[in-house]
């Protein structure tokens, strides 16, 4: 069709032919050869027009006719720049927001780990479902039979924490990981700077060389270009540098601590300080391993699956049946994003909604706009433009609004970038990965060629199908619209409240989620109290720690206690490990402790697993904790005396549910460690608090005693009026006075610590409800403007009714009727939807169920009470209608 | 158009001039020449045709499909390029004579009530 085979030669010959014909003719009628050829010029016109007109029209037509559109459709915006400003930004702000989450969801859920072939890497996960335990840890010869197992190319565990880091002015804590030393090789990246570790090392502890991230040369050793072979002191162990990560790597960590690792050990893990290497000591976590090429997850699972059958079978007493040992290949990235999957999801599902009730809201906007230019579009239909030419010019319109409102949208998005990722929380994985990159872009402008089609359709849909004589007459008539459009603006309005109503129940659930987790009863009082961390070392030898046992901790412990106290505004003090910091440690952090109740031992490998705690007796009260049985820890309770045990309610009820296990006696082993221990003689009960997680109110505990236990990553305690700027400082000058060579690191108040630990829930429900409410704006505007336009139709009628002696409470009643008919509608629609969303949403809730009534009638009557608000500006305006203007508004 | 004789004459409405070059071709293949002299005959001298514009429409009708060309003589001998109506024409003429028809009666409807 578009394409012309016809030269531009042969067509100037049919006219030089039309010519000569022409002038034959009027020769025959008698004109002289000269004035006929004139005249035959004359009529034909300008022959040089036509040619040119010849040569336009071979250009595709289709392109030629999108500029017209175009270059109309900009001069329609700019015609009436109010319509088109606040088109604009509904667009902008549906775009925009639309693309700045979907980056989010690229980095973190789309994108595959920055690594080389990364669909080889999985988490190696050892769990016990025979004991209830998960992720219990691998250990020593697992991994040695794993790695040779022919299944995969490397497996590597690693073991992250913080470590002191000594050389420098100020003793400094920095996150380490401990890997194995075929870590890098397995992962496929090498240093920018330097070596990597040899991935056939095969020393049993610490190889004593280190990789140092990109951050930390740039910040502790100023970029120092003299930096590989430099000796640096963590622990007080010296080990040299021997290369720099490159800045765009971060380690495949759970945790942002684990993915902000500055320093990486190798370490063979099987010798000192690391434990025996026991086939029962299961400590290795977290294991990553790559899967031989050609090999897919699934194949290598099956095979693993059939080793540790045959690893069963030939280590019986170290793998009992009841234990049901198993290992589980999870893919990297997919431990990696961990549990933001469902937030992100519901973020990005909300900020669609958002979009689309923008678009709706433009369509209404433009659908208003077309019925005002039903005189254009008819007389052009009249005049011989093609339907399709109609609808194609509507649709560019619409294009064009989206674009425009694109490129504003993603102009906003880039200048406010650095702001918004602020606003993220540090804890979203992946988040150093976000980048507004191509996809993102494409996403965008899928995203506006959407917009522009559906707010286009709109009218444009209409502007075809028309009774041509029925548009002029009503034209005639001087009404504005026909019925259909009124009956489709009305539809649109409904879609908008339905989609509002989803969007806002979403929002009203999270934020009622998120009000009882604020208020649900913590079991401890977090004001007025302070936490600041310091790190006993742990050197390779362990023969040279000056803490191996509690006896030689316990001065220490009371001299920082001592020294603690004397500092202003403090008022109590007590030291804990970081697992006693309540909703402030990660998974890692804590102690699960193998038990074994008196009367009731069974195998190691099946005793239950409870997560403990190692404090000091002042913990309980600063905390104010509750006592319910028995009595807390005593400073009698020393390190000289009997081994004594607090737990907690949810302990007591797990283990002797309806007895009192005051006076019983349980022995607490680290899991693996076969060395026995004393028997621990439960002294005292206390009330279940929420300390490792706000959602869970009850998750069984137990503390020890620090005096009767070592540990090395303390968590002072201070309770007081406290001056939160100079403590940390004051705190730092006793401890180093005690020992010049710790860290005093981490000072945050609890209430920070419990308010932080809810941060991505704030997040989801702050933006969700955000969007809520842009969504009750649009959705207002939306009925406003309907029934703006109702009731500027009905002008005529209404003057009537005023003047044969309507009240205007009446004409009110009239027009609210209307709002409220729509909006009723639209939330009706909207709760239907809003069901099968927030059952969609179970797991994000708490505390609420997903058809809470108060949320859904309450959403519902607000959603209502602003459409009626919203009308209430224009039933104003139709009962100032002076009757007589009204009558003669025809 | 500079003559007395042409400003007397109708001007073709856009969009007009292609269902005459349609309606004219219903008589048997035609050139240019010939149609425009059918038109202005048929109408009794009544209608403007610029014989300039009718060549864009007939190449636009020809890459449409409803007219076919091909070279050939006239009557006079003279070498020509005669149009003939294909069968989408032949429909189109038939789609667009209706449309017409329903166009005319509707403006003289609206022009009738806004004089009544």
């Amino acid at each position: 069709m578009f394409g012309r085979t016809r030269k531009a030669s042969d067509f100037g010959a049919e006219i030089e032919a039309h010519l000569e014909m022409e002038t034959d003719r009027l020769k025959e009628q008698g004109m002289s050869d000269e004035d006929a050829r004139t005249e035959a010029r004359r009529a034909f016109g300008n022959v040089t027009r036509v040619q040119e007109r010849f040569y336009e029209s071979s250009r595709w037509p289709g392109w030629e006719h999108f500029w017209q559109d175009l270059r109309y459709a900009a001069r329609m915006l700019r015609q009436s720049p109010g319509f088109s400003a606040i088109a604009v930004l509904t667009i902008a702000l549906g775009i925009g927001a639309t693309t700045a989450i979907f980056s989010v969801v690229d980095a973190t859920l789309l994108h595959p780990l920055p690594y080389p072939h990364p669909e080889q890497l999985v988490s190696v996960i050892d769990d016990l479902p025979g004991v209830g335990a998960q992720d219990v840890g691998m250990s020593v010869p697992e991994w040695h039979d794993f790695q040779r197992s022919g299944i995969f190319e490397y497996v590597a565990p690693s073991g992250g924490g913080d470590v002191n880091l000594t050389g420098s002015s100020q003793p400094t804590r920095i996150l380490f990981a401990a890997v194995a030393p075929n870590y890098f090789a397995l992962l496929g990246v090498q240093p920018e700077l330097g070596r990597s570790f040899n991935p056939e090392d095969t020393t049993p502890g610490f190889t004593l060389e280190v990789l140092i991230s990109d951050r930390l040369w740039k910040g502790a050793f100023a970029s120092d270009p003299q930096i590989l072979g430099k000796n640096i002191r963590l622990d007080n162990d010296l080990y040299q540098i021997i290369g720099v990560m490159p800045a765009s790597f971060h380690d495949p960590g759970q945790t942002t601590a684990q993915r902000n690792t500055e320093l990486w050990a190798a370490a063979g893990l099987a010798g000192p300080p690391a434990p025996d290497p026991l086939r029962a000591s299961h400590f290795l976590a977290p294991v990553i391993a790559r899967v031989k090429p050609g090999l897919t997850v699934t194949e290598a699972q099956s095979r693993l699956d059939a080793l540790v059958a045959s690893l069963q079978k030939e280590f019986p007493q170290d793998y009992p049946l009841q234990s049901a040992w198993r290992v589980r290949l999870v893919p990297l990235k997919q431990t990696v994003v961990g549990d933001v999957r469902q937030s992100l999801i519901l973020l990005l599902g909300a900020v669609g909604l958002v979009l689309l009730i923008g678009c709706v809201n433009v369509a209404n906007l433009l659908l208003a706009r077309a019925s005002a230019r039903g005189r254009e579009m008819a007389v052009r239909q009249a005049l011989g433009a093609e339907r399709r030419r109609l609808v194609w010019q509507l649709l560019t319109e619409g294009l064009l609004l989206s674009l425009v409102g694109a490129i504003v949208g993603l102009a906003i998005l880039y200048c406010t970038k650095g702001f918004l990722l602020q606003i993220v929380p540090d804890s979203l994985p992946r988040l150093n990965e976000v980048t507004i990159n191509w996809p993102v872009l494409l996403f965008a402008l899928g995203a506006t060629l959407f917009a522009g089609a559906i707010f286009g359709l709109a009218p444009a849909l209409h502007a075809g199908g028309q009774d041509l004589t029925h548009m002029l007459k009503q034209e005639a008539r001087n009404s504005t619209g026909s019925g259909e459009q009124a009956r489709t603006r009305r539809v649109l309005v409904i879609t908008e409240f339905a989609l509002s109503l989803v969007l806002m129940i979403a929002a009203g659930l999270l934020l009622r989620s998120f009000a009882d987790l604020m208020h649900a009863h913590l079991g401890y009082n977090p004001q007025s109290v302070m936490t600041v961390r310091t790190w006993l070392p742990i050197p390779n030898d362990p023969a040279t720690d000056v803490y191996r046992t509690p006896a030689l901790q316990a001065p220490f412990l009371r001299e920082v206690l001592r020294r603690g106290r004397t500092l202003p505004g403090v008022e109590e003090i007590a030291v804990g490990d970081l697992a006693a910091l309540p909703l402030g440690h990660s998974r890692t952090d804590l102690n699960p402790f193998s038990l074994v109740i008196e009367g009731r031992e069974t195998d190691a490998n099946q005793a239950p697993l409870v997560d403990g705690s190692i404090v000091t007796p002042e913990y309980f009260h600063l905390l104010r904790m509750t006592l319910l049985r028995g009595r807390l820890f005593a400073q009698a309770d020393d390190e000289n005396a009997l081994p004594v045990v607090v737990i907690n309610d949810a302990f007591a009820q797990t283990y002797w549910p309806g007895d009192n296990p005051v006076g019983k006696r349980i022995k607490i082993r680290v899991p693996g460690d076969r060395s026995t221990f004393a028997w621990n003689t439960i002294v005292g009960v206390i009330a279940d608090a929420r300390t490792e997680s706000l959602a869970e109110p009850t998750v069984p505990q137990m503390f020890l005693s620090l005096y009767q236990r070592t540990a090395k990553d303390w968590a002072i305690f201070l309770r007081g009026r406290l001056d939160t700027a100079a403590i940390p400082a004051q705190l730092r000058a006793q401890v180093q006075s005690v020992n010049p060579e710790l860290p005093v690191f981490g000072a945050q108040t609890l209430h920070d610590v419990v308010s932080a630990s809810l941060s991505q829930r704030r997040f989801s429900m702050e933006i969700v409800a955000l969007f809520a409410l842009t969504a009750l704006l649009l959705a207002g505007l939306g009925i406003y403007g309907v029934i703006s336009y109702i009731v500027s139709e009905r002008t005529h009628e209404i003057g009537i009714r005023l003047a044969l002696g309507a009240k205007s409470r009446d004409i009110v009643r009239i027009v609210l009727r209307q709002g409220l008919g729509l909006a009723i509608a639209g939330a009706a629609v909207g709760l239907l939807g809003a069901l099968i969303v927030s059952h969609l949403m179970a797991g994000v809730l708490y505390g609420v169920r997903p058809t809470d009534p108060l949320t859904f009638a309450g959403v519902a009557l607000l959603l209502i009470g602003v459409a009626l608000l919203a009308c209430y500006i224009p039933a104003r305006r139709a009962i100032r209608v002076d009757p007589l203007v009204a009558l003669r508004y025809e | 158009m500079s003559t007395q004789d042409a400003r007397e004459r109708l001007e073709l409405l856009q969009g007009t001039l292609d269902l005459l070059i349609l309606r004219t071709l219903i008589f048997g293949s035609q050139h240019g020449q010939g149609i425009a002299r059918a038109i202005q005959q048929t109408s009794d001298e009544e209608l403007l045709v610029e014989h300039g514009a009718l060549y864009p429409a007939l190449q636009r009708l020809e890459e449409r499909g409803w007219i076919s060309a091909k070279w050939g003589i006239s009557t006079n001998n003279r070498k020509a390029r005669f149009y003939t109506l294909t069968s989408a024409g032949r429909k189109q003429l038939v789609k667009e004579t209706t449309k017409w028809n329903r166009l005319t009666a509707a403006i003289g409807r609206v022009l009738e009530s806004e004089e009544g």
